[in-house]
C-alpha cells in the first residue's frame, strides 16, 4: 500500500502574486508529496471542484490582495459542501495577524503569514492531515 | 460509504475515493473493482502522448472540449513523472484545462508515476476502468511519452495519438524508436511555428520505413492546439481510426489481447502476493538449504506449488 | 603604482590574511574576491564605457546635470477603495510635497473586469482603485490640474483603456492631450513572466502596445507610453542580473514589435522608459542601474541604429523592493527602504516610490506612508549622497561589478535571442522557470541559514500584532457595484452599443489603430469590462505556461 499527501495548491482571486505559491509547491514535492498545481485566477468554486476530482488530502491557497476573508471561508463551504469532511484547509500570504481568528473559526486549520519557512508548512501538514 | 455502489449511481466524490482506493493499492481496490467490472466496455479510450512541451495538456482540453460539444462525456487521466529523488510531483496538467473544471460533463484527474512502473499501467488500466463504469463516453490518457512506462500505459487505449512539435531538433530521431511505433495517428501541435511541414515529411519517412505497416497507414494532422485551430481534423482522424479497427476486427483483437494481458497481470500479481504471504519468514531458510545443497530449487519449488495450490 | 607592483602587493596581502579570513563562516551569495583593486577595472576604456553624464554609453547618468539640476520625481504609488477616497489620498500626498502621481488599481480593473463581474467578488477595491468608467476617472482626478500634474499609472492589458479615460478627463478640465505629463506601465511581457494579470495572447497584445506607442507620438508626445517593468520580475524572486537581462530582452520585443509595424525607431524610442526595483544590497543594485544604461545605449544604437541619443537613453523609474520588507519587526522596514533608496539615488533614478514599513502586513497608512516620503526628502537634502553625479563611479568594486552585471546580463540577452526572443522565451516558460529557480534557492538559502534575515531568522523577538493597519472597508465593493449600476441607467446605452461595435470591427482590422476607437467608446461611458470583452471576444485570452 502506497499512501501519498496529495495537496491543492491554489491561487483563488485575482491577483498574479504567486512566488510563494510556487516555491511552496516545489518545496512540498521535495517533502515527497504529490502537488497539484492549479495556477492563477481560480474562482471557490474551481478549487472546490478540483480538490474533490483529485480527492486530495489538503488543499494550500494563498491570497496576496487582502481578497482572503471573503474568499478563504468560501473555499473552506464549498470543499465541505462537497463531502470532502477530511481534507486539511489552509492558507498563507499577506494576511494580518488580526484576521487569522475569523479564518480559523471559519474553518482554515492554519494561516501562514511572510517570513514562514517551507519547512514549518511541511512539518503543519505532516503533524495535522488525514490520510 | 459504498464507493462502488455510489459510483455507479453517479456520485463524483465516489469516482474520486475509488481512484485513489487504485492508486493507494487500499485492500478494497480489489473489491470495488469487482463490482465495477460488468459495467465498464462502453468508453472509448484516446491515449495521448509525446514528448514534455508539445502541448499535450492543451491538445487533451480542445480535444476533450470538441467532444463535450458533440454532447459526450469525457474522463481525462493526466500522468506526470514522479521525482525518483524526493518520491513528490508537482502535477500540473490540470493548470491548462482549467476551463473544464466546471463542466459537469468532465472529469480530470492528475496522477503521478511514482515508484512502481510496471504497477503504474495496471493502476491506469483500473482507473480508466472506473471512468468508463461511472458513464463517460471518451477517456484521455495523457502521458508524457519518454519511456516504456509510459508506451505500456498507452496500451490501455483504443487509439493512440502522439504529439509532435517542430523543432526539436535531432529529437526525433532519439523518440522514434519509442512512441513513432505506438501512434495510431500523429498530430503536429503548434503548426504555426517555421519547420512544421519539415517535421510532417520527417514522420512521413519513418513510416515509410515501418517495415510492420499494415494496411492503416498513421494520418498525420496539423494543429495549432493553443488556438483550437485544427482540432476538428484530429477528431476526424480519430474516428477514422475507429471505423477502421471497428470494421476489420482489430478492436476486438485489441481488446481480446488487452482483457487476456490483464487477466494474466492480475493473476502473477495474486501469485505473487500468495508466493510472498507463503514463504514470509521462511526465505533465508530455503536459501541456507539451498547453499549447504540440502536440497535442489527445483524440488523446493515442487513442494511449494503443492502447498499453494492446497 | 604599475600593475605589476599592485599584482606583487596583492599577493602579500592575500597571504597574510589568508588564515585570519578562514575563521569566518563561508556565505555563498559574497562576491568572490573579499578586496577589489585597480586589477579588476584594468580592462575598462573610461571613454568607451563610463564617459560622462548625458553622453553614450549613459554608464553615469542620463542628464548631464543630474540632482544638481533637479532631484528625482517623489513618486508615490497609492490608491485604494474608491474614486473618491483615492482621489482624498492624492490630495494629501501633492500637499506633503509629493512630485508626481502614482495610481493603483484593483485587480479588477487591472485584468479588465467590471466591479460586478462575478470574478471581481472578493477583490474590488483591495490592492488599489476600482475603476469602472470615465465616471470614476472624473472623480479620481477630481480639482487636480492634469495640466500640471505628471501621473503615473500602474496598468498593463487595459493600458488602453485607462489612458483614453485619463484624455478624456483632461479634455473636460480644458487640458490638451498634447500638455499631457505621464506614464502607463502598459508592459505586457512582464505580465505573463512575473506579475499575472494578462488578459489577451501576445500577439493582439503586442498590438496594443505598438498602437499605443503610435497614437501617442502623434497625439500626446510628452507621455511615457511604456515603463518597460523589471520590477515585478525580481519580486518574483530573480537575481539582480536577471531583472535587467529579461526586461531589456522585452524592451527588444517592444521595439522590434515597433519597426515591424512601420515605426520609425526615433519616433517612439525615447518615450520608452524602464522601471527597476531597489533591493537591499545597495552596492550591487547601484551597478545594476549603471549596467542596465549602459547595455540600453548599446543596443539601442549598435542593433537598432537609432540616431536620437533620447533613443539610447535609459530612464527609469524605481521602487524599493517590497519582497525584501518583513512582516517581522516592521519598523526596521524604515531601515530598508532608507538604504534602498540610497542605492536608488545613487544609481541615478529619474523617479522613485519608497514602500512603507507595513506593506508586509497590509495597505500603508497615511503615518506610513508619510515616514516612506521623508525618507526620500532626507535622502536628497541632507545625506549628501544626491550632491554629485554618480558619485560610485570609479569604486573598483562598484566598476567591477557593473561590468559583470553587464556581461550576466547580455548572456541571457543572448540565450533569449537563441530562442526567437522574449515572447518565445516567455510561451517556453524559460523565463518564468529561470525567475523560480532563483525564487526557490533563495527561500532554501533564509531557511537554511546561509542568508540572514534580520528579525525572521535572526534576532527575533516575541512581537504584539501590530495596530493601526489600513483595512479597506468591506462594503466598497457593494457601494463600487450600485455606482456603477446607476451610472448605466444614466447614460446614453444606444450611442455605447455603437461605439462597442465599431471598436470590434476595429479590432477584426490589424491595420486599424485602435486608440481612436477605444477613446470613443470610453466617451460614451461604455465601462471597462464592456471594452476588455469586446476585445476578449475578437483577441482571445492568454493561457499561462506554468513550469514548475
Amino acid at each position: 500500500m502506497e499512501k501519498k499527501i496529495r495537496v491543492l495548491v491554489a491561487k483563488p482571486g485575482l491577483d498574479g502574486h504567486d512566488r510563494g505559491a510556487k516555491v511552496i509547491a516545489r518545496a512540498l514535492r521535495d517533502a515527497g508529496f504529490e502537488v497539484i498545481y492549479t495556477g492563477l485566477r481560480q474562482t471557490p468554486e474551481q478549487i472546490a471542484e478540483a480538490a474533490l476530482q483529485e480527492d486530495v488530502n489538503v488543499v494550500a491557497m494563498s491570497i496576496l490582495s487582502g481578497a482572503h476573508p471573503h474568499l478563504f471561508p468560501k473555499v473552506v463551504e464549498l470543499v465541505r459542501g462537497k463531502g470532502l469532511t477530511d481534507a486539511l484547509i489552509i492558507g498563507g500570504g499577506v494576511i494580518p495577524e488580526g484576521d487569522i481568528p475569523a479564518l480559523k473559526e471559519a474553518g482554515v486549520a492554519e494561516v501562514f503569514t511572510p517570513g514562514t519557512n517551507t519547512a514549518d508548512v511541511v512539518e503543519f501538514i505532516k503533524n495535522n492531515v488525514k490520510l | 460509504m459504498d464507493i462502488a455502489k455510489e459510483l455507479l449511481a453517479g456520485n463524483r466524490l465516489a469516482l474520486s475515493k475509488a481512484i485513489t482506493a487504485i492508486e493507494n493499492e487500499y485492500e478494497e481496490a480489489t473489491d470495488i473493482m469487482r463490482q465495477l467490472y460488468p459495467h465498464t466496455g462502453h468508453a472509448y479510450v484516446l491515449g495521448i502522448t509525446g514528448p514534455p512541451g508539445a502541448g499535450k495538456s492543451t491538445m487533451t482540453e480542445k480535444v476533450a472540449k470538441a467532444y463535450r460539444d458533440q454532447g459526450k462525456t469525457v474522463g481525462i487521466i493526466a500522468v506526470d513523472p514522479t521525482s525518483p529523488f524526493t518520491g513528490g510531483a508537482i502535477l500540473g496538467d490540470r493548470i491548462r484545462m482549467n476551463s473544464l473544471t466546471l463542466d459537469e460533463g468532465v472529469f480530470i484527474r492528475s496522477m503521478g508515476t511514482r515508484g512502481s512502473l510496471g504497477g503504474l499501467s495496471h493502476k491506469t488500466a483500473d482507473a480508466v476502468k472506473a471512468l468508463d463504469a461511472f458513464g463517460k463516453d471518451i477517456i484521455i490518457v495523457e502521458t508524457v511519452g519518454v519511456g516504456q512506462s509510459e508506451v505500456d500505459i498507452v496500451k490501455a487505449a483504443d487509439t493512440t495519438v502522439v504529439v509532435l512539435i517542430p523543432g526539436m531538433g535531432d529529437d526525433i530521431q532519439a523518440i522514434k524508436a519509442g512512441i513513432l511505433e505506438i501512434g495510431d495517428l500523429f498530430t503536429v501541435n503548434k503548426s504555426d511555428l517555421d519547420g512544421a511541414d519539415k517535421l510532417v515529411k520527417e514522420i512521413n519517412m519513418m513510416l515509410d520505413l515501418d517495415s510492420l505497416m499494415t494496411d492503416w497507414r498513421p494520418p498525420i494532422s496539423k494543429v495549432v492546439a493553443s488556438r483550437g485551430e485544427g482540432i476538428d481534423l484530429l477528431l476526424a482522424d480519430v474516428e477514422k481510426h475507429r471505423s477502421y479497427i471497428e470494421g476489420n476486427g482489430e478492436l476486438n483483437r485489441r481488446r481480446t489481447k488487452r482483457a487476456k494481458d490483464e487477466l494474466l497481470d492480475i493473476l502473477s500479481a495474486g501469485i505473487e502476493k500468495r508466493i510472498k504471504e507463503k514463504t514470509e519468514g521462511r526465505m533465508d531458510g530455503f536459501v541456507e538449504s539451498l547453499k549447504k545443497r540440502e536440497t535442489d530449487p527445483y524440488s523446493l519449488v515442487s513442494d511449494l506449488m503443492g502447498e499453494m495450490l492446497k | 603604482m604599475s600593475n605589476e607592483k599592485i599584482q606583487e602587493e596583492l599577493a602579500k596581502y592575500k597571504a597574510s590574511v589568508e588564515k585570519a579570513i578562514a575563521r569566518f563562516p563561508e556565505r555563498d551569495h559574497l562576491p568572490e574576491q573579499r578586496l577589489y583593486t585597480p586589477l579588476d577595472i584594468k580592462g575598462d576604456d573610461y571613454a568607451e564605457e563610463i564617459s560622462f553624464p548625458g553622453v553614450y554609453p549613459y554608464t553615469r547618468g542620463v542628464q548631464p546635470t543630474m540632482y544638481r539640476g533637479r532631484f528625482w520625481t517623489m513618486r508615490m504609488y497609492a490608491g485604494f477603495s474608491t474614486a473618491e477616497e483615492s482621489n482624498k489620498r492624492y490630495r494629501y500626498l501633492i500637499e506633503s510635497g509629493a512630485t508626481g502621481l502614482s495610481c493603483a488599481f484593483d485587480l479588477p480593473t487591472q485584468i479588465g473586469y467590471d466591479s460586478d463581474d462575478p470574478i471581481s467578488e472578493g477583490e474590488v477595491g483591495k490592492v488599489g482603485v476600482a475603476i469602472d468608467s470615465l465616471a470614476d476617472m472624473e472623480v479620481l482626478f477630481d480639482q487636480i490640474d492634469l495640466g500640471k500634474v505628471s501621473t503615473s499609472m500602474t496598468i498593463n492589458a487595459p493600458a488602453s483603456v485607462l489612458l483614453a479615460m485619463y484624455i478624456a478627463v483632461a479634455e473636460k478640465q480644458g487640458v490638451a492631450p498634447d500638455q499631457l505629463k505621464g506614464t502607463i506601465q502598459n508592459d505586457i511581457l512582464k505580465e505573463y513572466a512575473a506579475r499575472g494579470t494578462y488578459i489577451f495572447p501576445p500577439r493582439p497584445s503586442m498590438r496594443l502596445i505598438t498602437n499605443i506607442f503610435e497614437y501617442c507620438s502623434q497625439n500626446v508626445p510628452k507621455w511615457n507610453t511604456i515603463s518597460i517593468s523589471g520590477y515585478h520580475i525580481r519580486e518574483a524572486g530573480s537575481t539582480a542580473s536577471q531583472e535587467i537581462a529579461f526586461t531589456i530582452a522585452d524592451g527588444i520585443a517592444y521595439v522590434e514589435a515597433a519597426i515591424k509595424a512601420g515605426l520609425d525607431v526615433d519616433a517612439f524610442a525615447g518615450r520608452l522608459s524602464f522601471f527597476w526595483n531597489a533591493h537591499n544590497n545597495v552596492l550591487e543594485e547601484v551597478a545594476k542601474f549603471r549596467a542596465s544604461r549602459r547595455i540600453w545605449a548599446k543596443i539601442m544604437k549598435e542593433r537598432f541604429h537609432a540616431k536620437s541619443p533620447k533613443s539610447m537613453m535609459l530612464r527609469f523609474h524605481t521602487q524599493t523592493a517590497g519582497s525584501m520588507l518583513t512582516a517581522q519587526q516592521p519598523n526596521n522596514n524604515i531601515i530598508r527602504v532608507a538604504l534602498q533608496t540610497a542605492a536608488a539615488v545613487m544609481g541615478g533614478t529619474q523617479s522613485l516610490h519608497t514602500n512603507s514599513r507595513d506593506e508586509a502586513l497590509a495597505l500603508p497608512t497615511e503615518e506610513s506612508v508619510m515616514i516612506a516620503l521623508r525618507t526620500q526628502q532626507i535622502v536628497a537634502y541632507e545625506s549628501g549622497l544626491a550632491d554629485v553625479i554618480d558619485p560610485l563611479a570609479g569604486s573598483y568594486y562598484v566598476e567591477a561589478m557593473t561590468d559583470r552585471i553587464e556581461k550576466e546580463a547580455m548572456e541571457y540577452i543572448q540565450k533569449i535571442d537563441d530562442m526567437g526572443g522574449a515572447v518565445a522565451a516567455i510561451e517556453k516558460g524559460y523565463i518564468q522557470k529561470e525567475i523560480q529557480d532563483s525564487a526557490y534557492k533563495w527561500q532554501m538559502d533564509v531557511e537554511s541559514g546561509a542568508r540572514t534575515i534580520v528579525g525572521v531568522n535572526k534576532f527575533q523577538i516575541e512581537e504584539e500584532p501590530p495596530k493601526n493597519l489600513l483595512r479597506v472597508d468591506a462594503s466598497v465593493g457593494e457601494k463600487q457595484v450600485k455606482k456603477l449600476h446607476d451610472m448605466k441607467a444614466k447614460r446614453d446605452n444606444e450611442a455605447v452599443k455603437a461605439a462597442l461595435a465599431d471598436l470590434k470591427k476595429a479590432c477584426q482590422d490589424e491595420n486599424e489603430n485602435l486608440m481612436p476607437h477605444i477613446l470613443a467608446a470610453v466617451k460614451t461611458y461604455a465601462t471597462l469590462g464592456e471594452i476588455c470583452n469586446v476585445m476578449r471576444e475578437v483577441f482571445g485570452e492568454y493561457e499561462a505556461h506554468i513550469s514548475l
